[in-house]
């Protein structure tokens, strides 16, 4: 252990692993004094638990009806969070969803911000009408308030989980092209850019291999920033009854259906809302953190 | 803009603002061109057919193509979209399949109870914001100013839908504090769909206008809670920009010269510093109210409050796609305008922007 302390602190590492290791270690350091990104850290950890030991945790199978346990109260015939009307386990559920959520969150962290980046680098690279049109259709996308556009997809695709992301996706990759566009123009005209324009390399080439990677940093804050939202997008089209379909455990239905108890059942919507907020709690904290950490200009102060 | 201006300089000045309005004015056309664009494609992939649902099921060949020219859907899809435009421009935005009125007539109708609700709960956002975001800048890293950090973070973080269903729960079900969904009790409509002229649309302003007090009373009941939910939203945004701008302002130098002048501390923080804050302060002001359309689609649903969002869910459930373009294209209108006003605004208010 200490020996690796060493190694990650040493001032003149002899290897790119060596020193990036030592980065990340210093970063880490950092974020650790820092208590409430720790509490997201832990939350987001909980989660990814959650939905990869679901079927040990869960006390009942999800989607198993059983009419003589209906709308009983929390804690009873161990029922820890109650059941709903159809008898179902509402603890169980939870944490089923916890699998929907991240499958959706997922998918959307690997499809907008990819797409954002490459309009935002391609755009800040290229310059000229190139960067005109694409940010023009940027600001259109931008224009729509993104729950609303998610509606008018959704309600053309049909619903289901799969066009719920496409939607959220397809609303949410503007403002990664925007920050990726940004870090482009900082970097395009600086030395080691030229550098390798000298040694014959492509456009595609120096977009690809030497800009993209100088705004990773900022897209992944943006990115965990980003995630509470699409949570929160999600359930809302789940709400809605637009997003995932019954009987799939997602927490945003699981809400609409305990609305028709609410004044007599209130847990049946509690519990699963209490779930969304701590998931998204525990991301707002974790990029909070993250933006600290990962981000030159505020570690200056 | 004073017309007692008479620098030598002034026309020039005037001409530069007049071009930069001008360049805003050209944005806002493509902008609008780029929506109306979207949601023609949407139109079109749509799987629904509109000469079916407009001829039915039933219809021989011969009426099928006489609906389909007089839809225009036989001509060029460049064409299509040129008519879409021309249309939308002039303020035609389709007939809705639901209501058989044109879409245009039933937003009219609907837009005031969503325009109120907004509107008071930006009221709300920004008497709690502005004061939380000075408190928390003025005391940082204390326990002031981590609770507000807090509470911008949970309202981040928690679904407005389920805000508003526990609200429900707790000040209506529980306590009996406030009034049940809808925007009066059923009582009450009926007295204000005959005794009260319809002036704005707006319950609380026609009310007052026509001096009917008790139905103000009721309609307060109705509008805190949905306004309270939202509001707390457009706080946690507002408190949080305020924070920063604050922060900001004061480790400026003036600050410091209206200390040493021996300028008591809140005379300084609420005149001197907010007073510049105000400026990029309206910025967020206008993005929030523009934001608020947005939760209005969720909160509207909960609290069964007849404005757009829920006009809009309505259609959609009922595969009434003109109703749910049209409504798209004036939300982000609206979207688009408060953007453009906000811009606009920033302009005048502070002096160093040109």
């Amino acid at each position: 252990m200490t020996t690796l302390t060493t190694w990650l602190r040493d001032h003149s590492p002899s290897s790119r692993l060596q020193a990036r290791a030592g980065q990340a270690w210093l970063g880490w350091l950092r974020m650790r004094r820092n208590p409430l990104a720790m509490v997201g850290l832990t939350i987001v950890a909980v989660l990814l638990l959650m939905a990869a030991f679901a079927p040990w945790i869960a006390t009942h199978d999800p989607i198993a009806q059983d009419l003589s346990q209906r709308l009983l109260r929390p804690m009873t015939n161990g029922h820890l969070m109650g059941t709903d009307e159809f008898g179902r386990d509402i603890f169980s559920r939870v944490v089923y969803g916890a699998r929907v959520t991240l499958y959706i969150v997922t998918l959307v962290a690997v499809t907008a911000p990819v797409f954002g980046l490459l309009v935002g680098t391609v755009s800040g690279y290229a310059g000229g009408w190139v960067d005109q049109v694409l940010m023009r259709i940027t600001d259109i996308f931008l224009a729509f308030p993104k729950l609303i556009l998610a509606l008018a997809l959704v309600a053309v695709l049909g619903p289901g989980i799969e066009n719920a992301v496409l939607a959220i996706a397809l609303t949410s990759w503007p403002p990664y092209a925007r920050v990726a566009r940004a870090e482009t123009l900082t970097v395009r005209n600086s030395d080691y850019i030229a550098a390798v324009r000298l040694q014959g390399a492509g456009p595609s080439r120096i977009v690809w291999g030497h800009i993209m990677p100088m705004c990773l940093p900022s897209v992944i804050i943006r990115v965990t920033l980003d995630m509470a939202g699409v949570i929160l997008t999600a359930a809302g089209l789940g709400f809605l009854g637009l997003g995932v379909q019954p009987p799939m455990p997602e927490w945003g239905l699981m809400i609409s259906s305990g609305r028709k108890f609410l004044f007599e059942q209130w847990w049946v919507a509690t519990m699963p809302g209490l779930a969304i907020f701590v998931v998204s709690l525990g991301f707002n904290l974790l990029g909070d953190g993250l933006r600290d950490v990962l981000d030159p200009r505020s570690t200056a102060k | 803009m004073s017309t007692t201006d008479i620098s030598p300089r002034a026309p020039s000045r005037l001409k530069r603002r007049a071009k930069g309005f001008a360049g805003l004015l050209l944005a806002l056309a493509a902008t609008f061109l780029g929506l109306l664009l979207v949601t023609f494609v949407i139109s079109r992939v749509v799987p629904i057919d509109p000469v079916l649902s407009i001829v039915g099921e039933r219809a021989s060949q011969a009426q099928i193509e006489a609906a389909r020219t007089r839809l225009g859907l036989d001509r060029p899809m460049w064409e299509q979209f040129g008519i879409y435009v021309m249309n939308a421009v002039q303020g035609d935005l389709g007939q809705s399949l639901l209501t058989r009125r044109p879409v245009a007539e039933d937003v009219a109708r609907v837009f005031p109870a969503t325009l109120e609700l907004a509107t008071i709960a930006t009221i709300f956002g920004v008497l709690a914001g502005v004061p939380a975001g000075v408190l928390a800048a003025t005391r940082p890293g204390t326990w002031i100013d981590q609770l507000v950090r807090l509470i911008g973070l949970a309202g981040y973080s928690m679904p407005v839908f389920w805000l508003g269903l526990m609200g429900l729960l707790l000040f209506y079900g529980i306590l009996g504090w406030v009034g049940g969904p809808g925007r009066l009790d059923s009582g009450f409509e009926m007295m204000f769909e005959f005794d009260v002229p319809r002036v704005t649309g707006m319950i609380l302003v026609d009310t007052a206008l026509a001096g009917k007090w008790d139905i103000f009373a009721n309609a307060v009941s109705h509008i805190i809670l949905p306004a309270g939910v939202l509001g707390y939203y457009s706080m946690a945004y507002i408190s949080r920009m305020t924070r920063s701008f604050m922060m900001n302002e004061l480790s400026q130098e003036y600050i410091t010269t209206a200390r040493v002048k021996g300028m008591p501390e809140w005379r300084v923080i609420w005149v001197h510093a907010l007073k510049n804050v105000m400026v990029p302060l309206i910025t967020v002001i206008a993005l929030s109210y523009a934001n608020l359309l947005e939760g209005s689609v969720l909160t509207e649903t909960v609290f069964a409050w007849p404005g757009l969002g829920l006009y809009i869910t309505n259609a959609l459930f009922n595969a009434d796609m003109p109703a749910v373009l049209g409504g798209t294209v004036v939300v982000g209108a609206v979207f688009v305008g408060l953007n453009m006003l906000s811009d606009v605004l920033y302009r005048l208010v502070d002096p160093r922007a040109k």
